[in-house]
């Protein structure tokens, strides 16, 4: 950059020009940001990493907060209850990523055969993704109701079941799929367009290739679609992990956790501990034990959804 | 048109085309089914088997939109005739409207919340992806996957400090705080998607305005933003999406002069549980706009759905 005209098209020209230096901008455009996610994401997770080693309780404040240690952790590492709650999520969760994995992938695989209208009735059959997940558990409830709903008089038409003769909400045997049922019909959708972005970026001529060879096409379906198709679907499986993993709205709207505490997610409990029983302290604690797990779970599913994603 | 030895059958097309046309009515059937039930009247709603077809009614929406007392047949003879064909249903089942329910009040908090979070979130997001996509910012990567991990909080759990929080300093329940709060948790999603968006612009346009003469910042709003401007909407969509149809924290945090729609719409139902026709045209109203976004969006909807990291 020994002359002047060099300068000017290099693609450092921005450093010289008027006004305020980029670091500035840089600074000024990413500050408000950092800064509201501190105020209200880390200061309050910093907080309750705080009151996780306290006995506050926040429907008396006035009372004189003490340090109890890790004895909130303890207490729930021991409690039966929350044990039974993490087996409802990990029921819960691994259901609905087995359902809506096979019946995504099976729709995505289907619509890619490019069938006329296929992009009609994807945008239709992705419709209950976007809804508001307490408003479908309130209107899924009206489906579940014995005798008048839909879904037992559709039950009963299939299968000549009495619909009056099961609750789908009020039984401790089928509570538990009542809630799957419910996420898979709203979020099978998901997996669906990730796989079907996935089959859409193999190309046309690996399975030119293929069938020059001879290769069946069973054998093609599992040398070529299914490793390619595979970092797309462990991503939808990650994205659907963490949000099943944090799952209040939907169920809480179709069971409130019941009956008993079948469908008793650990959000719901949390809830419960936190708002209802006031337990901040002993709740705080469980909310970090919570994120915790989460995000190391994920983590580790990153690890392991790079390695296929280079292979 | 060519062929291409991997074409499907003309088989296999139509039995694909069946199967996902099959699913697709799993999908819309509940769908229209609270549409209609909005339609018909209680008794009909909770008829067995089924009403598919009923005497269409504007029972539910009169319902949804107001509250009745009981009155005697007595004094409801004695009343004027009834002004209006809201009256007149309301009055056939022994009842008169007392007032207006507060649905409308709900719906009006979850369009100021919804358009308030979505306005400030795509204001600071702008700013910052332009500024992530374009400058080097000392630890960069983990500034963004620290804006993301924001995302995997149970909001239960980021419930407990904020409830605190705005207890203290008197954003308990007021539109303010949940837009701030639906900011806050909208953003990591608009830094992502509009990174994306700004990434796909060239860097030539800017450099040109640069060398004519433009500061930095003449250059990002001249420049930038009208080429993100698709990018910015589809991403502003998202949000709106998101804080319309947020729950636990509206739950947890409003409890009257800042609730939203999706906690008061399954209170509809009431007592006794029989009212399904007011809470379906509540529903109906409430999901509508979504559907209507949905269809628009339908080209930009992988993307914002993985935060930008699947791109069509």
């Amino acid at each position: 950059m020994s002359n002047g005209s060099a300068k000017l098209h290099s693609p450092k020209a921005g450093k010289t020009v008027k006004g305020l230096s980029d670091k500035a901008i840089a600074w000024l455009f990413v500050g408000p940001t950092v800064f509201l996610l501190l105020a209200i994401n880390i200061f309050p997770l910093l907080w309750t990493v705080y009151l996780s080693f306290t006995n506050y309780k926040a429907n008396r404040p006035n009372r004189e907060i003490k340090y109890i240690g890790f004895r909130n952790y303890e207490r729930i590492l021991n409690d039966a209850d929350i044990w039974l709650n993490m087996q409802a999520t990990a029921h819960f969760l691994i259901w609905t990523i087995v359902l809506q994995v096979l019946i995504g992938f099976t729709l995505a695989w289907l619509i890619n055969k490019k069938f006329r209208g296929n992009d009609l009735w994807t945008t239709i059959i992705v419709l209950p993704m976007m809804l508001s997940p307490a408003v479908v558990g309130n209107f899924w409830t009206f489906f579940y109701q014995p005798q008048i709903g839909l879904f037992n008089y559709v039950v009963s038409f299939f299968t000549g079941v009495d619909p009056s003769s099961f609750e789908m909400l009020g039984s401790v045997s089928l509570a538990p799929w009542a809630i799957v049922i419910v996420d898979t019909w709203m979020w099978t959708p998901f997996v669906m367009l990730i796989c079907l972005a996935g089959l859409r970026s193999i190309p046309d001529y690996i399975y030119e290739a293929a069938e020059i060879d001879r290769a069946s096409k069973w054998r093609q379906f599992w040398t070529i679609t299914v490793p390619m198709v595979l970092p797309f679907l462990m991503l939808a499986v990650l994205f659907r992990g963490i949000e099943n993993f944090k799952m209040f709205d939907l169920v809480v709207q179709l069971t409130g956790g019941g009956p008993g505490s079948t469908t008793e997610l650990a959000s719901i409990n949390l809830k419960r501990e936190a708002f209802e029983k006031w337990r901040t302290g002993y709740s705080s604690a469980f909310a970090i034990i919570l994120f915790v797990t989460v995000f190391g779970l994920a983590s580790i599913y990153v690890k392991a959804l790079n390695k296929v994603k280079n292979r | 048109m060519s062929y291409s030895i991997t074409d499907p059958s003309k088989r296999q097309k139509r039995v694909a085309a069946f199967l996902v046309i099959a699913y697709a009515m799993i999908t819309l059937v509940p769908l229209l089914w609270v549409f209609m039930t909005g339609f018909k009247t209680p008794p009909d709603s909770i008829s067995y088997p089924p009403k598919i077809f009923s005497e269409p009614s504007l029972e539910g929406y009169v319902n949804l939109f107001t509250t009745r007392t009981r009155v005697t047949p007595e004094r409801l003879a004695e009343l004027p005739p009834p002004e209006n064909f809201a009256q007149e249903i309301v009055r056939n089942r022994d009842m008169v409207i007392a007032g207006k329910s507060k649905y409308g009040a709900r719906f009006l908090n979850s369009v100021i919340i919804g358009f308030g979070s979505t306005f400030l979130s795509i204001f600071l997001g702008t700013l910052a992806a332009y500024a992530f996509s374009r400058f080097k910012i000392p630890l960069k990567d983990d500034l963004l996957f620290f804006i993301l991990s924001t995302r995997m909080m149970p909001p239960i759990a980021v419930a407990i400090p904020i409830f605190l929080m705005y207890r203290k300093i008197g954003l308990s329940d007021t539109h303010l705080g949940m837009i701030l709060l639906y900011t806050a948790v909208n953003i990591s999603l608009a830094v992502w998607l509009l990174k994306g968006f700004i990434d796909e612009i060239p860097r030539e346009y800017e450099e040109a305005a640069l060398i004519d003469g433009y500061t930095r910042f003449q250059a990002f709003y001249k420049v930038v933003l009208p080429q993100a401007a698709t990018g910015i909407a589809s991403t502003a969509i998202f949000c709106l999406i998101f804080a319309w149809n947020e729950y636990a924290f509206a739950v947890l945090l409003t409890t009257g002069t800042a609730q939203t729609a999706p906690p008061f719409i399954p209170t509809i139902i009431g007592v006794g549980g029989l009212d399904w026709p007011a809470m379906a045209a509540g529903a109906t109203l409430f999901l509508l706009p979504v559907l209507v976004f949905t269809v628009l969006l339908r080209k930009h909807l992988l993307r914002g759905i993985t935060f930008g990291a699947v791109r069509k």
